[in-house]
């Protein structure tokens, strides 16, 4: 016969058993699609329930009716534009109308504009809109490496908030009780969102989309021909990828055979799009962004009094594509790619 | 009878004596400290009399520089997160003592830049050194082989080669491991990655097959006695000295089976061999890399150990491309 206490150690372990089944496990079926050569587990595996909610999440808005050509320059017709002076007057308008909708859709015009004088510069997110045009301009005319044809507007990052969702700035330095013992170099040793969740160091943002940081620690010939990249180099680097395949719902093999993560034969034509995101991403903090931080209130800067800046997330928001591939740029080429 | 017992899966009957107190101890050892008591739970997995614990000189030598390091690491941590008890318990398996920067290289750095990772590194290796002494000495007194401290002289060759023999040969303290649970299995993966791919490190490959190969040969040996239990086969030094149907049957089984089998003696130096090994082996891959080989998968090209795969979305280097973004 079975004890009494193994009779309760079985229902426990069986209830267990089920707990993890049910609170761990995605529900099948498990879609893969191949990425790379047989037998080299270069596959992107989702499931179907976690695709309708990317889906549901990346549902564009509804493109401004066309306007009528009122043959008039928008500079001729309003005052104090910088940006786009040259576009038609009536497709100013609707572009105004858009911008309104994908950025601050609650707040409306006076969000950017004075009340009752629209060519002031008064509130300063008509400065921080303006800036943001040119790069968005910037992005679709300079950028294509990454962006492609698709482009980006400002509902790429914004979805509707004035201040898009997936921003960083910089972290708070340790508290002066870890002034003696229990230093965290990088930030890292501590649950952090930006690395998924792992250990390693922090903040890649700092280091690799505002600096300069290398980011490739793996040597190009087999034996030793000096000092090479670091191990805290190397974790470095693995917090950023971490970021990028948290950012994109991706793993590693969306963009390496991890056979060799530093080749390029395997993958390299995604790796490369990512390798000009990188850089994207770097030149927009340094020269739209960070020029900027005079321009905010104290209310919207981080604790360390800088600006909000982008990382990977702020456009992509968990899908491979922004907005999963779909170009919203395409009914608005005469005013964000002229 | 039903089958769970046929297997015996747990000890089921449990023998009560008087407490054995162990042989007596030469003159100048310490006496052995604790009153001995019975635990039927224990019992359940292993000898139900518990103590008396044998100490000694070495014995609390170790543990006090255990105890110190221990501390260093634990209060670390603890300091890590605002002395906060809560977040402590919370974030414990993240939070770690990191060795210092490689800008120190060898040399002595501050305290809380890699100062308290080389004492606590210190202090820990002189627990398990002496813990190594103890467990030498004990076996001598009990007039045993030495094998036991060999094989974890084994696993102590790994540790110094991560801690502190490669560190010294790649000259930074920089290239150890950190304390911490989850921080030392990142390291693991980071070092992997630098040195293009461990897994093409042979050294590295025959600690695996010794790793994997150790627990096979602890399933077969284990299941193989329990098997022959009902013919007294777990009495095994008795089955060695004087073979009995248990030890022929067991034999027998597996040469049936695979055509080969290890006898009742030799099962145990396989055993000691291929868990001995795999620190021994792991032990060499790690110290040549980074020192002789820098990259372990441009090294396995140069061999033709590691595969080629046709190429997939082949792409040219975007940072060699005339005019790249830096």
């Amino acid at each position: 016969m079975i004890g009494f206490g193994t009779r309760i150690a079985i229902v426990v372990g069986v209830l267990l058993g089920v707990a993890v089944v049910f609170t761990t496990f995605g529900f099948p079926p498990v879609n893969s699609t191949q990425n790379g050569p047989r037998g080299t587990g270069m596959a992107q595996l989702g499931y179907p329930g976690a695709l309708d909610r990317l889906k549901a999440a990346n549902v564009l808005p509804e493109a401004q009716p066309a306007s009528e050509p009122s043959g008039e320059k928008s500079s001729a017709v309003y005052e104090n534009v910088q940006v786009l002076k040259d576009l038609d007057s009536n497709e100013f308008l609707r572009v105004m109308q858009a911008m309104t909708e994908w950025v601050a859709p609650q707040e409306g015009c006076a969000y950017c504009h004075e009340d009752g004088n629209l060519a002031s510069d008064k509130p300063y997110q008509k400065i921080v809109a303006r800036r943001m045009l040119q790069m968005t301009i910037d992005l679709n005319k300079n950028w294509s490496a990454h962006v492609a044809e698709t482009g980006v507007t400002c509902y790429t990052c914004h979805r509707g908030n004035p201040v898009p969702a997936e921003i960083w700035f910089m972290p708070s330095p340790q508290s002066k009780m870890a002034t003696y013992a229990g230093g965290r170099p990088d930030g890292q040793n501590a649950p952090s969102s930006s690395v998924g969740l792992t250990s390693l160091p922090a903040n890649p943002f700092a280091s690799y989309l505002l600096g300069n940081t290398p980011i490739r620690v793996q040597p190009d010939s087999a034996l030793p021909k000096g000092p090479g990249a670091s191990i805290q180099a190397t974790e470095g680097t693995y917090g950023l990828m971490m970021h990028m395949s948290d950012a994109l719902g991706v793993n590693c093999t969306a963009c390496h055979n991890t056979q060799a993560l530093k080749s390029w034969e395997q993958n390299g034509t995604i790796r490369a799009k990512a390798w000009h995101g990188i850089r994207m991403v770097r030149e927009l903090n340094k020269d739209y962004l960070v020029p900027l931080t005079s321009t905010f209130p104290a209310s919207r800067l981080g604790h360390e009094g800088d600006v909000a800046k982008i990382n990977c997330a702020t456009c992509h928001q968990g899908a491979n594509k922004p907005l999963l591939g779909q170009s919203m740029v395409r009914d608005y080429l005469a005013s964000l790619r002229p | 009878m039903n089958s769970i017992e046929y297997q015996n899966i747990f000890t089921r009957i449990q023998a009560r004596s008087a407490p054995h107190d162990g042989i007596a101890l030469p003159a100048g050892d310490w006496a052995r400290d604790g009153k001995p008591f019975f635990s039927h739970l224990m019992g359940i997995i292993g000898n139900a009399q518990i103590g008396p614990i044998y100490l000694g000189t070495l014995g609390v030598a170790s543990l006090a520089c255990g105890l110190i390091a221990f501390e260093i690491i634990g209060l670390n941590m603890l300091a890590s997160v605002g002395w906060d008890p809560v977040q402590f318990v919370r974030q414990l398996f993240w939070l770690a003592l990191e060795p210092p920067a490689p800008k120190y290289g060898l040399s002595i750095p501050p305290l809380n830049e890699g100062g308290w990772w080389l004492m606590a590194g210190f202090f820990l290796t002189a627990s398990i050194l002496l813990w190594w002494a103890r467990m030498y000495r004990r076996a001598r007194q009990l007039g045993l082989g030495t094998h036991v401290a060999w094989a974890f002289a084994a696993a102590i060759w790994l540790y110094l080669v991560l801690g502190f023999i490669r560190p010294l040969m790649m000259g930074s303290w920089s290239e150890a491991v950190p304390f911490g649970i989850f921080p030392h299995l990142d390291w693991t993966a980071a070092f992997s990655l630098r040195y293009g791919n461990l897994f093409y490190n042979p050294f590295h490959m025959l600690s695996i097959a010794f790793l994997y190969g150790s627990t096979l040969l602890f399933a077969m040996h284990g299941a193989t006695i329990l098997a022959v239990g009902r013919y007294g086969g777990e009495r095994e030094i008795e089955q060695i000295l004087d073979r009995g149907t248990a030890s022929e049957r067991a034999a027998l089984f597996w040469r049936w089976t695979m055509g080969f089998n290890a006898t009742m003696e030799s099962i145990h130096r396989w055993a000691w061999w291929f868990a001995v090994l795999c620190p021994l082996t792991g032990g060499i891959g790690i110290l040549l890399t980074g020192t002789v080989v820098d990259d372990w998968y441009l090294w396995a090209v140069k061999h033709h150990v590691a595969p080629a795969y046709p190429p997939y979305l082949p792409a040219v280097d975007p940072a060699t491309l005339p005019g790249a973004a830096k």
